[in-house]
């Protein structure tokens, strides 16, 4: 009862009306950052850093970190609505939320967008509040093995069954795991298909590359498809958010099976994008509904962004007690930690209690008062899809190239940027998936040098995923994951021999 | 028209007189006239790019630049990206690069063609020591057990140094006691000093030269112990940390028995073609960053080296410094072909 103590103690702290003001900013400035893809939480949050430079490091991070919540929540109102998503992990919002704005339910998919981010935010700070000390020992058990046994997980939760066909899955896959090797090699720090170009070297940046596939790629087929967006007849009141929050209740098992899959994710430190993606993997799976998925599906959208926000609250923990940041935004909040004088690690818990609970404890009023900026928006967020789409598809154009010149700096990346678009709409058109693409892109790298680390560690025995039955656990339920659609199978077609000939496909 | 731009020009003027009245700047031969780009050749979070955000802090906060001065990331290839940026813009004063040891090292291992005599040198603002760090549990609390351990290691026993980068400061630090004490490392490159501390704590890997701003939280918590930094002096700073101990209770390797030396560099640089008034106005700018009590503090937590040069001083230990680079590598087989 220690924490609840000092939690209240936490609350304490933010009583002074300023450290509320600086909430409420940095929610709303987080929001638009989210909105625009591109600028992310780690541009944002780095670029108003030294601006906190004269505050009390309360003060500062309550706002800063009210910028990440902010962040969190935003990222997903371009994903619903244009198919853009402003944050990596509100990629696989995208999945079914789209889809679902295209049906006219774009009010409903917001609405449950933002209170799966509330849940898994929620759901991680009262993790963070109870059980910090013995979750950080936890993260410390996690080698070059472990960390490639998780990204292996998400593949394979992820992949093991699309409904797309294999060789499609894989090229598309392969494609994404060829442009995350464009560049340095973080093992052996020589360059890596660069052809001597200095543009290259940078590689291909995974937020640059969404912003085309799915931006664009889906403004050339709704140019395509006649000028106009599906579904703007949507009616957003109050209704539809109270008739959304009456269906929330009969997800709770996969709402808390993401929290987890989040809260895990945030911890160890994978981060928030590949949570969302095997957090809407194993919902695929694992739901009544699974075969629905990606048809607009108010599951899928919940789901993602549940794991999501739990990752990038829990990603916290590990930045405070460790020192290591769990996500580039937690990154830059560390380097701002030790700009005001502030040492992450162990014993800050213990040295500079008014700090630490004063965060905790603006987590929990910052994401409340998060959901309530982004419902209220809502209907403002919705309104756009009524304006024409020849007025409104220049200007998302236009933000598009501005957020893929953000990500560097770098002029390049808009023509980066259209390529992608072409391809997103081939692919389309084609019929490939674009998530094995996106998921192997942004987390090939990741799995690649945790691998091969893993390997260097060993001395190339590949007996190390099974050295102790931490890795050996998860590296077994991965494979099981990634072959249980062949299982599966072969267990239908037995039952069907056993009783009766199955009815043709 | 005329009157208008005349008027233009006296409230200008008017205007810069009272900034000048106000300012604490002295009178330069040349100001910037627009935004200063504040270049950090590495990724948001790192290092580098801490000093940076904290200079940018400090210049905002005293009121030291009558411009903005604005840090823009450009980590492609090792830093290749920010270096080759600055080399090609040739006579921009408004552009600044903060280097780390990647100046050295990323030509070198990669072979992208760029060197600090391509830009031109404004000045060292501190130099960022390196220690070799163990785990608080492993047997031995010297350098001389640390080696004799080393050199016993064998099979699955062999030492394993964490660091971050490839063909960084960190492995070359680790190539560089392979090559006085014969015996064999396995060094595993991470992404940052965070993620090699942590992992250090969490005994995948043996030991780690992470620099002391890194580990010192875990070296006061009791879960790392520091054996010797690779300075020639010991550092000044003797505030203790951990169980009574200093960082001036460290000894250096050299003492110690490990005779390496190496210091990163954490200086300034402009574009090629800069004026000597362009130069001077940088160099007297950072003057005044390091008088502040911000930057001072900021040393200390971070046990910094404070050695500070600029102009021939500068360029004679960049000159140095590069030929130690290019030696070592070159020993331990890093270069480019």
């Amino acid at each position: 009862m220690e924490a609840l103590t000092s939690l209240i103690g936490g609350f304490g702290v933010l009583a002074d009306p300023m450290n509320i003001v600086y909430m409420f900013v940095g929610i709303t400035l987080g929001v638009l950052i989210g909105v625009l893809p591109g600028l992310g939480g780690a541009n944002g949050v780095a670029i108003l850093l030294p601006l906190t430079f004269s505050m009390t490091p309360v003060s500062a991070i309550i706002m800063l970190s009210s910028i990440y919540w902010g962040a969190l929540f935003g990222g997903a109102i371009t994903s619903i609505l244009f198919n853009i998503p402003g944050e990596p992990w509100s990629v696989a919002t995208t999945f079914d939320g789209h889809p679902m704005a295209q049906k006219g339910k774009a009010g409903e998919a917001l609405t449950g967008a933002f209170t799966g981010s509330f849940i898994g935010a929620f759901f991680a700070v009262l993790l963070i509040t109870f059980l910090a000390p013995v979750i950080a020992k936890f993260a410390l058990q996690f080698g070059p093995a472990e960390f490639f046994a998780v990204y292996l997980l998400t593949f394979c939760a992820f992949v093991g069954m699309g409904r797309e066909p294999a060789a499609k899955v894989i090229a598309a896959m392969m494609l994404g795991f060829a442009l995350a090797a464009v560049g340095i090699d973080t093992v052996t720090g020589q360059l890596r298909m660069t052809f001597g170009s200095v543009e290259l070297l940078r590689g291909f940046d995974f937020l640059v590359a969404v912003i085309g596939l799915f931006g664009v790629g889906e403004i050339l087929l709704t140019m395509e498809e006649g000028l106009a967006f599906k579904g703007k007849s949507a009616a957003i009141n109050l209704k539809v958010v109270v008739n959304t929050w009456k269906q929330l209740p009969k997800y709770w098992v996969g709402c808390l099976r993401s929290a987890i899959v989040g809260c895990w994710m945030g911890v160890t430190p994978g981060g928030a994008t590949p949570a969302s993606f095997m957090s809407y993997g194993l919902a695929k799976k694992f739901s009544k509904n699974g075969r629905n998925f990606g048809k607009g599906e108010l599951e899928g959208v919940v789901m993602p962004e549940v794991a999501a926000h739990a990752a990038g609250t829990s990603a916290l923990l590990p930045m405070l007690t460790l020192g290591i940041p769990g996500s580039p935004t937690a990154a830059v909040l560390l380097g701002g930690l030790l700009i005001w004088g502030l040492q992450p690690g162990p014993l800050l818990f213990v040295e500079q209690k008014d700090f630490v609970w004063g965060l905790i404890a603006s987590i929990y009023l910052g994401n409340i008062a998060g959901l309530i900026v982004v419902l209220t928006t809502v209907p403002i967020f919705a309104a756009i899809l009524r304006i024409p789409f020849s007025v409104i598809a220049p200007i998302i154009l236009v933000i598009c190239a501005v957020g893929a010149y953000t990500v560097h700096n770098a002029g390049l990346d808009i023509a980066v940027m259209l390529v992608f678009g072409v391809i997103g709409y081939l692919f389309k058109k084609l019929q490939y998936p674009l998530a094995p693409l996106v998921l192997a892109l942004v987390l090939g790298d990741m799995a690649e040098s945790s691998f091969r680390q893993a390997m260097l560690v060993s001395q190339g025995h590949l007996s190390i995923f099974w050295s102790n039955p931490l890795v050996g656990s998860i590296v077994t339920l991965a494979l099981v994951m990634l072959i249980w659609p062949l299982v599966s199978m072969v267990l239908a077609r037995f039952k069907a021999h056993g009783s009766k000939p199955a009815a043709a496909e | 028209m005329h009157s208008a731009i005349a008027r233009t020009i006296r409230r200008g003027a008017a205007a810069l007189a009272v900034a000048a009245a106000f300012s604490p700047l002295a009178a330069h031969a040349w100001e910037p006239t627009k935004t200063v780009e504040f270049i950090v050749p590495a990724g948001t979070g790192g290092g580098a790019d801490q000093m940076a955000r904290m200079i940018q802090g400090i210049v905002q906060k005293n009121n030291l630049m009558t411009q903005p001065l604005v840090v823009i990331n450009k980590s492609g290839g090792a830093g290749a990206e920010g270096f080759l940026d600055v080399k090609g813009s040739n006579r921009n004063p408004h552009k600044i690069i903060i280097s780390l040891s990647n100046l050295f090292t990323t030509p070198l291992a990669t072979g992208v063609p760029f060197s600090w005599k391509d830009m031109t040198p404004v000045s060292m603002l501190a130099l960022d020591e390196f220690v070799l760090w163990v785990n608080a549990k492993a047997p031995y609390d010297d350098v001389k057990g640390y080696l004799a351990a080393l050199k016993a290691a064998s099979g699955d026993q062999v030492f394993k140094m964490g660091g971050t980068g490839s063909k960084q400061e960190d492995q070359i630090i680790t190539a560089a006691i392979e090559q006085k004490t014969g015996a064999k490392f396995i060094y595993v490159p991470y992404k940052g000093g965070g993620d090699v501390a942590a992992q250090l704590v969490g005994g995948h890997v043996t030991s780690s030269v992470n620099n002391p701003i890194e580990a010192v939280s875990q070296w006061r918590a009791g879960e790392l112990k520091p054996l010797c930094v690779f300075d020639n002096q010991r550092l000044p700073y003797k505030e203790p940390i951990a169980s009574g101990k200093s960082w001036a209770d460290i000894p250096t390797c050299k003492e110690a028995g490990l005779d390496i030396e190496y210091l990163m560099l954490r200086g300034i640089f402009m574009p090629p073609g800069a004026s000597k008034d362009q130069t001077d106005y940088f160099v007297d700018l950072f003057k005044r960053v390091r008088a502040t009590p911000e930057w001072q503090e900021f040393m200390q937590k971070g046990a910094f080296n404070t050695t500070a040069l600029t102009g021939p001083e500068y360029a004679a230990w960049l000159a140095k410094a590069e030929g130690t680079h290019k030696d070592l590598m070159e020993k331990a087989g890093f270069v480019a072909k």
